[in-house]
């Protein structure tokens, strides 16, 4: 059996008497790329808060990273990494202050931080922009810095919030590209995304309607399940019988 | 610990990095100081008297002459009638008016006395107020060097006359700017501070780079010593900057330690920047953390007792003030720059101040969640 990075069991959030995640069971294993698909309004963003630590649950258990989400969040923050759907680097400083920073609050050492700075600014073909503030680089390039970023310090898993909302389909390309080194490395991979061609790239996906996951599997075997040619087929068909309003 | 300095290094690489925050930081105390000291002055000049005489006389005349050589008045105008100065305080051409009525030489000369009449526009109650009690005191004057001038041996004065010689202790000029200058540089300090910290870390979670912080390993503890740290040192800077100005521009040196002045500011600063932490903790944009803070601004400004004396307050008022942080600092700071006191005589405002601090940062840390 392979290692479990995530365990979900029954995870429910309530706001009021609104329930966002209801009552969701599902495992990742170590080293996949696990899709986590719904239209707005699901509840992905809500379950992957609570998963990384930031969201109380209502009921239910997780564990990620084998740290219990109640009792053992801040060690669960040791192990992940996290991108928001909100751009979370700092526009007002530098590629390379950007990075010291999140990695130094990891408490990665200096030598770490200079050598691995040199190779993710190679990797990213940013060495010239490296002393240029964030916000002077186009959209597509500051999402794969923070998606570097997220994993400088080395996490097991790392949570991807829609991060390629917005960009252009060849950065989106080169985005998955990093992404499928990153699943190399051993790094797990959750990511929400609305791009059903990112869904295919995916080991397995799950797909969340008004909270509740209704399918989970290889892609593959999801389109022959509902006998669709393709993802977004598949996705047509789930979310067509969501009772909530998008927003 | 080395997280800290990689949340400090950060905090000042972008306070250095935004124009607007220095400008804020430096410029804003620079202007107010300079400016506000003489627009904010208790005494009142240049009041708009009419003046309706119908008598003529030389003592008329006399009376009047004293009043606009006192350099409070201003003659406006020269109504004929009382229903003619009414309307010239209408339109606004005159603050009081000075009715001398026809007779007043004759009274004064066969029955020793005559009647004088003042109407004062009283809609700026406080210059109101105070142009009554200038008139009167020139009148009274006025009646004295009359009274002088008649009897021509003091020693059989038939009547009794007091004198009194009112000596000022701890500011004998009564230079307002002594006490003004000081307790406006409380009141920027307070804002700077509250101001800064709340509308810095609101910015963050409307970025959303606050949530990015709240998913690593940083502990609270250390996220508010890095917000905390930088803005503790720009509010000192702001204070030198303010007392230098007080300095050079209005000659203010503290009679007392400005040692005892940096001990109290060091302490108020954590106060006020625990306000600023505490706020944050409620807002969630930062137009909520500005409305939030001008209000508390505007009760701790007009009820910390720089324009008004607290003494006067009624008693509910009073107590306000006793959990306004502006009181302890404007009283400590005028004590320490007119009086001289030193550490022993602020000791108790030392401590209120203290637990201020104490309960301000750790309200504002137990507040903040990393986990909604």
């Amino acid at each position: 059996m392979r290692e479990k990075v995530i365990i979900a069991e029954k995870l429910t959030k309530r706001f009021g008497d609104f329930t966002a995640v209801d009552a969701i069971s599902f495992d990742v294993n170590k080293g996949e790329i696990f899709g986590f698909l719904g239209a707005n309004g699901a509840g992905k963003t809500t379950a992957m808060r609570m998963l990384s630590g930031l969201s109380l649950p209502t009921s239910g258990n997780a564990t990620v990273a084998g740290f219990d989400v109640y009792r053992e969040n801040e060690k669960i923050k040791r192990n992940i990494g996290y991108m928001s759907q909100k751009f979370s680097l700092y526009e007002d400083l530098t590629v390379r202050e950007n990075i010291r920073f999140y990695a130094g609050i990891y408490g990665k050492s200096s030598s770490f931080i200079r050598d691995k700075t040199t190779a993710v600014l190679q990797r990213l073909h940013l060495t010239g922009e490296a002393d240029k503030l964030v916000k002077s680089l186009p959209l597509g390039w500051k999402q794969k810095l923070a998606f570097s970023v997220a994993i400088f310090h080395e996490p097991r898993l790392v949570f991807l919030d829609e991060p390629t909302g917005g960009v252009d389909p060849v950065t989106r390309r080169e985005f998955w590209q990093l992404i499928y080194e990153a699943a190399a490395e051993g790094i797990t991979v959750f990511v929400t995304t609305h791009y059903m061609d990112e869904a295919e790239y995916c080991d397995r996906v799950s797909i969340m309607v008004d909270g509740r996951i209704d399918a989970l599997d290889s892609p593959s075997v999801l389109k022959q399940q509902f006998g669709a040619r393709s993802m977004d087929d598949v996705f047509l068909k789930l979310a067509r019988k969501a009772q909530r309003t998008a927003d | 610990m080395r997280t800290l300095l990689f949340l400090l290094q950060k905090e000042f690489r972008q306070i250095f990095r935004d124009p607007s925050i220095l400008r804020l930081i430096f410029i804003m105390p620079v202007i107010q100081l300079v400016m506000l000291p003489f627009a904010a002055d208790y005494e009142i000049k240049n009041i708009q008297l009419a003046v309706t005489d119908n008598d003529h006389s030389a003592y008329s005349r006399l009376l009047v002459s004293k009043i606009t050589a006192s350099g409070y008045f201003k003659l406006s105008a020269l109504p004929g009638t009382e229903k003619q100065a009414l309307k010239v305080i209408e339109k606004d051409q005159a603050d009081m008016v000075l009715f001398i009525p026809a007779g007043f030489e004759k009274n004064l000369v066969k029955e020793g006395e005559a009647p004088l009449m003042i109407s004062t526009n009283a809609i700026n109650g406080v210059k109101g107020g105070l142009g009554n009690s200038y008139l009167q005191q020139i009148i009274r004057e006025f009646n004295q060097d009359i009274r002088a001038e008649w009897i021509q041996l003091p020693r059989f004065n038939p009547e009794v006359q007091l004198e009194t010689t009112v000596s000022n202790w701890y500011n004998p000029h009564m230079n307002y700017k002594l006490f003004m200058v000081p307790g406006i540089l409380v009141l920027l300090l307070t804002m700077v501070g509250a101001n800064l910290t709340a509308i810095n870390i609101v910015r963050e979670k409307e970025i959303g780079t606050i949530e990015q912080i709240n998913v690593t390993p940083v502990r609270k503890v250390h996220f508010i010593l890095g917000k905390l740290i930088p803005f503790w040192i720009l509010g000192i800077l702001v204070f030198t900057l303010g007392l230098l100005i007080a300095r050079v521009l209005y000659g203010i040196t503290p009679v007392g330690s400005p040692l005892t002045i940096y001990v109290f500011a060091a302490v108020y600063l954590l106060a006020v920047l625990g306000l600023g932490l505490l706020i944050s903790t409620y807002a969630h944009t930062q137009q909520q953390a500005m409305l939030i803070s001008f209000f508390l601004m505007m009760i701790f400004i007009l009820m910390g007792g720089l324009y008004t004396s607290i003494d006067s307050m009624p008693e509910w008022a009073k107590m306000i003030t006793r959990f306004n942080p502006v009181t302890y600092f404007i009283e400590v700071i005028r004590m320490v720059v007119l009086k001289g006191s030193g550490l022993a005589e602020i000791r108790g405002h030392l401590v209120v101040i203290s637990i201020f601090a104490l309960i301000l940062n750790a309200w504002a840390v137990l507040n903040y969640h990393k986990r909604s």
